[in-house]
Formats: C-alpha cells, structure tokens, sequence
C-alpha cells in the first residue's frame, strides 16, 4: 500500500487541497479530484499533447506531471481562459472558433494552452515559429493549416 | 496506462535525498530519483519501469543554477532544458549543447525536463550523452560516501544505465569550453520534429593549414549508448577539409557501426544510411563553423 499525500495545488486562481495517491498524475487530479474535464487525457504518455496545461505560467504535458510533484504550483487550465467577469471567451479561443481551428474539438484544449504561451513570449512569431510551437500538439482532424491560421489570427487580434 | 503504485518522497535537501536512497538501497526496496520526470514518467505509465519508491528532487533547494567557472560551464541538474535554451551563457559559451538543448523535445517538455535528468536517464537515443562524449563533459555525482567527478566517456554504460550507484545522486554537470577555432554541429532524423531521434550525430572539428585536427564524431540513437566512431575521426585527421574526406568519412562511419538497432521504426541498413547521410552533414557544417 502507498501512503497518500496531501497536496495543494491553486488551479485557475482557486486553492484546492487534497489527499491523492502519489501515482496520480495531475491531469487525473484536475478530472477526477476538480472535476475540471476541459483538460483532455489522449496518449498518456507525453506523445499528443492534448492534456497541455501552464504549470507556474510554463506550458507543460499534466499526464507527465504527478499531481504530488505541483504541490505548492499555480496550475492554467482552458477553464481559466475565458473572461471571469464578462464570460466572454479568451480571443485566443474566439480565434479558433473564427478561423476553423477546431473539427471534433478533442485536441483544441492543448493548442489553446500552448498558443496562450507562445503568443505571451512572442506576440509576433512568424508561421515557422508558430509551426515549431505546436509541433507538440497532434490532431487527427484538421490538417494543421487552420489550427496555424487561428494562432496568427488571435495573434492580430491580441497585438490589437 | 496508470503507474503502479508507488511511495513518494520529497526531501528539501541533496542529503536528505541520499539518506532516502541509501536506506532504501539497504532495505532491498527499489526506488528512483525523479527529476523533470519527462521519461520517467511514460515509462512509469507504460509500467516499463515499476519502482517502489520515487525520490523527487523537485524541492531540493539549490540543484538550478548555470554559472561559469573560468572558462567552463556548471550547470545543476535540475536546471530546466528550456532555462538551459534561453540562456545567454549557454548560447555564447557553449554552442553545441544549447543547439542540443533545442533539439529536445517540444516545448512543454523543455519546460519541465532537467539538464541533469537526460544524462542520468542515459536513452540512447538522447541528444546530450552525444554532446557529452564528444566534449568531454564530467558529471558530480553526490553519494552518502561523498562527491566524485565522472569523466563522460565512462559515465554511459549500457542501454539507459551509468556508472551512478544506486544512492548516487547526479548534481551538477561541468561543460569544458570547446577549443578555439572548433567547429561544431548536430543533426538528427526523427519522423516528428521534437520526437526522439532514429538517428543523429554531434560532430566537432579544427582546422589548420586546411587539413582536419581533432576530429570528434558521436552516434546517437543507434547504439546501446551514444557511440564515438574512432574509425569515421581517424580517417579526417590531417586530411583536408573538403566535400571528398568528408563523403569518404561518412561512409565509413556507416560501415563501422556494430550492429545498429532495429525496430519498427527504422531497420538496421536504414539507421546505417542516416549515420551516413548525417556524419556527412555533420562534417560539412562543422567545418564552415571552423576556424
């Protein structure tokens, strides 16, 4: 038997504190333990990147962290992209939806999260830069080309 | 695709961290330093890997640091990959591991994989064991008898293993500066850039009077380990520096590796070639770097 751990973890700005098992991963904990399913589980294994989530405000794969080792750590999920106070959607999501970035949907939580981060270290990154930085990211629907489209659209957008 | 169970330690300091695998090691329980935990972590969810115990170094204070030491680079093993990328010492200092650096992974993965994990994890697949043997690194081992230096070239040992005992711990990683006038360069081929490599090469080189000097050519990806090719190095040296040794270097970089691996990926022959192909590049882009 393993011994659980308490573990705190403030996810989109809210303290959360629990008992988990040390082998849990923190994508697990922000499913099963939040109950916040916007962050998606794929491979498991740190291949597609659709479980992509900002750990201390650096994009990371939540199915290779362990919940046990963010213990003390600010968590992003595509929960706390949209506006609290408006509702309205973060323009990195409203680009998506505008520039077809999306077919089934399953993927787009990692690529929002790994956009929100190239686009706050580079709001100006050319295609091959934008490229490079979803290189982590597979999806099975779209073809890329719209999902680049979008990151160039928010791009614009946030630029103002 | 769910760990096995396992018992988690996170100690505040480097001793206390070796206490724990020391008294593990004694009690017969198998346990493991987690680091950024970037391979251990699908390894441990493939069940590949079935520790009882992680130690994780995530709290231990003062593991994070790039500093110069003369005219060498320390850097602590729980430096991040992307610290490592974004620093201008490593990029102004030491050219053919930051390129290395950028070679790992994705982004998400740079973020929170460390310097000091990928040595220790030793996949022979790695870019940096490559970058170790070429350059000579030296790795400070942290043990409950004390500290010891390991030269790279006896640090990789066989198919994910090193010369660390089981409460050894890897702190620190020394980067010798490369000789003025070398030239430098690592290529790979991996079906997804950021994937790991089905084979790549780090490469360095000098020249005087046009000929070649101090030929360096590691293999990655191919081998149990990352492989020099003495036989590659030994037919450039004194040779000059041009399309012709290189071609002829790169075919017999080929030929002398012993028995690459295969698998679903890439066969044998077809590692061989991209040994091949890659040492040619290598060579050519080395020597317009070189002096």
């Amino acid at each position: 038997m393993t011994t659980r751990q308490r573990t705190t973890i403030t996810v989109n700005g809210t303290r959360y504190e629990r008992e988990v098992e040390p082998r849990l991963s923190l994508a697990d904990f922000l499913r099963h333990e939040l109950h916040l399913g916007g962050t998606h589980v794929g491979c498991e294994h740190g291949v597609c990147g659709v479980c992509t989530v900002l750990i201390d405000g650096c994009s990371a794969r939540s199915c290779l962290t362990l919940a046990v080792q963010a213990d003390g750590a600010e968590v992003t999920t595509v929960e706390g992209l949209r506006d609290r106070e408006s509702g309205r959607l973060h323009p990195i999501q409203q680009a998506f939806i505008d520039a077809h970035g999306l077919q089934c949907g399953f993927c787009t939580p990692g690529f929002l999260m790994t956009t929100l981060e190239l686009l706050r270290d580079n709001p100006e990154p050319s295609d091959d830069e934008i490229r490079e930085a979803l290189g982590g990211n597979l999806c099975r629907c779209t073809g890329y080309q719209s999902i680049v489209e979008s990151v160039r659209l928010a791009a614009s957008r946030l630029r103002g | 695709m769910k760990p096995a169970p396992f018992d988690y330690h996170a100690p505040r300091t480097l001793e206390a961290a070796i206490a724990l695998l020391a008294r593990f090691e004694l009690e017969g329980v198998e346990a493991r330093v987690l680091a950024g935990g970037q391979s251990l972590m699908p390894m441990l969810a493939m069940r590949v890997a079935r520790p009882q115990v992680l130690v994780d170094l995530g709290k231990v204070e003062g593991l994070d640091y790039i500093r110069a030491d003369g005219d060498a680079l320390l850097i602590g093993a729980m430096t991040t990959k992307t610290a490592a990328a974004e620093s201008a010492l490593v990029a102004a200092q030491q050219p053919l591991f930051h390129a290395a650096t950028r070679l790992v992974g994705h982004r998400q993965i740079r973020n929170r994989g460390s310097v000091g994990g990928s040595f220790a994890h030793a996949d022979p697949a790695s870019e940096y064991p490559a970058v170790a043997l070429v350059q000579d690194l030296q790795f400070r081992a942290r043990g409950p008898s004390g500290e010891r230096w390991i030269p790279a070239a006896q640090f990789f040992v066989s198919y994910m293993t090193t010369r660390l005992d089981p409460a050894e711990i890897l702190a620190e990683v020394r980067l010798p500066p490369l000789p003025p006038g070398t030239g430098w360069a690592i290529q790979e081929f991996a079906r997804r850039s950021g994937d790991l490599a089905l084979a790549g090469i780090a490469a360095t080189l000098r020249r005087e009077r046009g000929q070649c000097t101090d030929v360096r050519i590691c293999a990655f990806g191919v081998n149990a380990t990352a492989v020099r090719l003495p036989a590659a190095e030994q037919a450039l040296l004194g040779r000059p520096a041009d399309g012709e040794h290189f071609s002829r270097a790169a075919a017999i970089a080929g030929e002398s590796l012993e028995e690459p691996m295969s698998c679903i990926h890439a066969s044998a022959d077809y590692r061989r070639q991209l040994v091949r192909v890659l040492t040619g590049r290598c060579l050519e882009e080395a020597a317009t770097r070189a002096a």
